[in-house]
């Protein structure tokens, strides 16, 4: 973005690295990862055998957790725009997700041992 | 100096050296991450506490329901919606590139698919007709469920789900008004170069609100 120049950037490298956006071929590859691993949640999901076994869950968080950090990343940019737009971003949702931890411990949906 | 980059590019210097628009967004979706963990985290909560169907994954029988109810959630038709919401992503990105691109003619290349790039209009107008068929999914969803018997108080599972959900197709349909505010502009006079803050905290918020649908879909929708 034109209007984002950080202060402190004082070398030309660091600017370039900030503003480098993917072109539009690379959209497109992430859309198609994207929808790639939409279709394999859902795929898993009718499979009876895979949903009985431990492994579902944690593979659903895992895919899901990838989706969402693409997304983040390259189409929210915050993989090429400044720390303090990552941190204003990561900072309530390690906060949040640490809150949602302690609230399924707390009422017992999710059990130490 | 960043300071001077900052007036040159037609806001005053900040201490930062970052445009206070784009902070105040990024602020914003960081709070809003916690309004949407937090009903998650609700419906996390209640999930499985309810005491009378219809249930998300299970079957219902009597007599616990006066007759016997399938699972409500539908997989399909949610598996099709969120496919919509990440094309209109992809299509709010190209948006976003075509805008800030828009004094540059001939960067996406040549030929037809390189102008369709180029039209900042054709990728707004993509991104609203998305989210408005999103928001088509969704009250389809919620009109069968209805009809199917669950609703907002008919017990712990209804009640946290159309809260979460009903939450995020507000915050769709927010957005797509403000796409398609967006679009009134970009007709009206044309987006350039100089309107893409403008389009990126849209596009920041957009994106925002597919992530939240990721979560949503897979911890509603597929863990059972």
């Amino acid at each position: 973005m034109a209007h984002d120049h950080p202060q402190s950037s004082g070398s030309k490298s660091e600017h370039a690295e900030e503003h480098a956006h993917p072109t539009w071929s690379v959209y497109w590859k992430i859309a198609t990862i994207l929808t790639l691993i939409t279709a394999f949640e859902v795929w898993v999901y009718y499979i009876p055998a895979f949903v009985a076994t431990k492994l579902f869950v944690p593979s659903l968080l895992i895919m899901s957790a990838v989706k969402f950090a693409i997304v983040v990343m390259f189409y929210m940019h915050l993989k090429y725009d400044h720390k303090l737009f990552r941190a204003l971003f990561t900072g309530p949702l390690i906060i949040a997700g640490a809150t949602m931890v302690v609230l399924l411990f707390l009422f017992g949906h999710l059990v130490v041992g | 100096m960043a300071t001077a980059a900052a007036v040159g590019h037609g806001h005053p210097p900040t201490t930062t050296g970052l445009d206070h628009r784009k902070i105040a967004i990024w602020a914003f979706i960081g709070s809003e991450c916690m309004l949407f963990t937090s009903l998650i985290s609700t419906y996390l909560v209640y999930k499985g506490r309810s005491v009378t169907g219809p249930f998300p994954h299970e079957v219902c029988n009597p007599p616990q329901c006066a007759t016997t109810l399938q699972p409500i959630l539908n997989i399909p038709i949610t598996s099709v919606s969120t496919f919509v919401l990440l094309m209109s992503s992809l299509a709010m990105v190209l948006a976003l590139a075509a805008v800030q691109n828009k004094d540059k003619p001939g960067w996406a290349g040549t030929g037809w698919w390189a102008r369709q790039l180029e039209s900042s209009k054709l990728w707004l107008l993509m991104t609203a007709i998305l989210g408005a068929t999103f928001l088509g999914f969704q009250a389809y969803e919620f009109t069968s469920f209805v009809h199917e018997g669950l609703t907002i108080r008919k017990n712990l599972f209804g009640s946290s789900f159309f809260t979460l959900t009903g939450f995020h197709g507000a915050h769709v349909t927010v957005g797509v008004l403000w796409l398609l505010t967006l679009l009134a502009i970009d007709m009206r006079r044309g987006l350039g170069p100089k309107d893409a803050l403008n389009v990126d905290i849209a596009a920041l918020y957009w994106h925002f609100v597919d992530v939240v649908w990721i979560a949503i879909f897979t911890l509603v929708y597929l863990i059972k």
